[in-house]
């Protein structure tokens, strides 16, 4: 399967054509199945679905941690099936951010070096830039106050806005996340919320893209797109 | 502080106590290692040294390697010839001072002539048996240490009376003789001579100095019942390693038997390879139960940390940085383990070297320690080996982590 052609303002940040994941075991399960999606630049996607449906192994997908076992993925008119661990570990900490249910943060880290962290890995600035862009992240979010606390020394909502601020480092070109208000209070939600739609809406040139996991039909219809999942699969008309 | 460097450190300073019992396994590891090959190679160089120093480094004797062919066997060519009568060889080295002179021509190192004598002593209506050694005082301290071993008097007294000896502290005790006092020599030919004690040696080894007693050569040859008999030429080289080569070049020259302190000696130093490979086994074994320590710790942080790992993979970092993170974890355990088993194998070494032993065979003596800048390199090298290894196996499984698998299961 060859890759499209790369034109910035119709290229798809991602896309997948017949994905289909496949888990083989005693009883063979499929998690996603003929899977065409694709994601542009400026827009702001919410995936819904019941629970087990297959909306985060998409993500998982979309983000590559997991392959297709058929169908390919493309990230940036790149295709990925291709490439080796190393190579999608790469492209994916340059080009994509993640935001979980759960912040997944390093505990014994400080928010900012939690923020850091991308940052060091990919190893594109230096020490003072990387610790100067955190802290203007963390400032957007609301919190250059927490910049020195650990995890366990913030409330839930500020650990899922460090969480993005981590996902922001990179300046990725897509935000993946997955129920990323699950666990937050109404305004906590709101707050999130807001951050990722200020992402897409003030990226220059609208360059950049959010793909949300929720099964909060509320937060789905505040996106510029909906995809609903039904077994596996993308269902035609998405519930109201 | 690069990030890889960064999280390990983390990682071990969260778990201090846990850090803290496998660098104590590794210095453990390393100082008994370091205390064990001290005190075993510095017993086995005391011994050789004393070894080298006591005997000469290649002794010639009136003996042949092989009995001196039968004129008869040269005579006839026969398979076999039964009935003859050993022929009576007069005991000595033949032309001795130029076998001496020839052997001082091409030899690095001294030569000095001897003769041995099988010597009953009475003193004070004792009789007891000794060995008597007749020497050249000018040649005698360049092949051994008699001169730095005589306590009483000096070597060159011998030169003072007609018949004079040097008893061996040991033997003059054992008999009550004293310096000055006169003693009947009697030789194996029922000669017998007075002489006059002028010094006493002290070796250190009771058997030594309990039975050996020094004369001039020319008085151990009256003893002996022969004039002008030499039966053993000391060699002295300038390395004793080479010895072996220098008798065997004396051998091919002069035919007499040339035995070196190694030839002489091989069944010990055989047993010395032996214990040098026990040694090394058990320094092995100690080091690498030590590692099962450092493995444990991964491991245990390893597994701890799965969900951290499937971060960090998830972020991006490959599997060969989340792999070096825990190496270096085990790495750093490691290298503050040796550091700490550098200092506790110097002290137990120090600690070994003051404990004194004393034996009625033996001068009171302490236990020999070799210090030598290797056994650190060595026990360090192996311990810094063991840790990488056991940090590599769970750092391997750390980094075969799907996070795609972690992150299912939290969510």
């Amino acid at each position: 399967m060859s890759a499209p052609a790369p034109d910035s303002r119709t290229t798809p940040l991602i896309e997948t054509r017949g994905a289909t994941r496949v888990i083989n075991g005693d009883v063979p399960t499929t998690l996603v199945a003929g899977i065409d999606f694709a994601v542009l630049p400026g827009e702001f996607v919410a995936v819904t679905g019941p629970s087990g449906s297959g909306k985060s192994s998409l993500l998982y997908l979309l983000g590559l941690l997991d392959k297709p076992t058929t169908g390919e993925v493309f990230v940036n008119g790149q295709a990925t099936s291709g490439l080796s661990e190393d190579a999608r570990a790469a492209l994916r900490l340059a080009t994509l951010g993640f935001v979980f249910q759960f912040h997944f943060l390093l505990p014994e880290f400080s928010a900012l070096d939690n923020v850091m962290l991308p940052m060091r890995a990919l190893g594109r600035l230096t020490e003072a830039q990387m610790r100067a862009r955190a802290m203007e992240i963390l400032s957007s979010l609301g919190l250059p106050e927490q910049a020195r606390k650990r995890p366990d020394q913030m409330s839930g909502g500020q650990r899922q806005r460090v969480a993005i601020a981590r996902a922001l480092a990179n300046d990725p070109l897509v935000i993946l996340a997955d129920e990323p208000t699950g666990n937050l209070d109404t305004q906590s939600s709101a707050q999130v919320l807001g951050i990722l739609r200020k992402l897409v809406d003030t990226a220059p040139g609208r360059g950049k893209a959010v793909v949300i996991v929720t099964h909060d039909l509320d937060l789905a219809a505040q996106a510029d797109r909906r995809v609903h999942i039904v077994d596996g699969r993308i269902a035609a008309t998405p519930p109201r | 502080m690069s990030l890889v460097f960064d999280i390990a450190v983390t990682h071990i300073r969260a778990r201090i106590r846990q850090t803290l019992v496998g660098l104590m396994g590794v210095a453990t590891g390393v100082g008994f290692s370091v205390m064990m090959a001290a005190l075993m190679e510095g017993s086995q160089r005391d011994f050789v040294t004393q070894l080298v120093d006591a005997l000469p480094h290649i002794s010639v004797t009136d003996q042949r390697r092989e009995p001196p062919r039968q004129p008869a066997e040269d005579a006839y060519a026969a398979a076999q010839i039964y009935g003859l009568t050993t022929p009576v060889i007069r005991p000595g080295i033949k032309n001795p001072y130029a076998i001496i002179a020839s052997i001082e021509s091409w030899a690095p190192g001294s030569v000095a002539p001897s003769v041995q004598s099988k010597t009953v002593l009475r003193f004070a209506g004792r009789d007891t048996a000794a060995s008597v050694i007749g020497i050249d005082p000018r040649r005698e301290p360049n092949v051994s240490k008699l001169a730095r071993q005589i306590v009483s008097g000096s070597l060159d007294d011998l030169y003072k009376a007609s018949n004079a000896v040097i008893l061996g502290s040991g033997l003059a005790r054992k008999i009550g003789a004293r310096v000055g006092n006169s003693v009947t020599l009697v030789g194996g030919n029922g000669r017998s001579l007075s002489a006059t004690v002028v010094a006493l040696s002290h070796t250190g080894v009771s058997q030594i100095d309990e039975s050996q007693a020094h004369t001039l050569i020319k008085t151990a040859q009256i003893l002996a019942g022969q004039t002008g008999l030499v039966n053993e030429i000391r060699v002295r080289t300038n390395d004793a390693m080479n010895a072996r080569d220098v008798a065997a070049r004396i051998e091919i020259e002069t035919g007499y038997k040339a035995l070196s302190w190694l030839e002489a000696n091989e069944d010990l130093l055989a047993a010395f390879q032996i214990r040098n490979f026990i040694m090394y086994a058990v320094v092995g074994a100690i080091l690498l139960v030590a590692s099962f320590g450092t493995y444990n710790i991964i491991s245990t942080i390893t597994h701890e940390k799965t969900r951290d790992i499937a971060i960090l993979k998830s972020l991006g970092l490959p599997a060969r940085t989340v792999r070096r993170i825990f190496v270096i974890e085990a790495l750093a355990i490691g290298v503050m383990g040796v550091l700490a088993g550098w200092i506790l194998g110097y002290v137990m070494s120090l600690g070994m070297g003051q404990i004194e032993f004393k034996s009625p065979y033996m001068d009171a003596t302490r236990l020999p320690i070799l210090y030598s800048p290797l056994h650190y390199v060595i026990a360090g090298a192996v311990a810094l080996a063991a840790s990488a290894i056991a940090g590599y196996f769970p750092a391997r499984k750390a980094a075969s982590v799907q996070p795609v698998d972690i992150i299912r299961g939290a969510s």
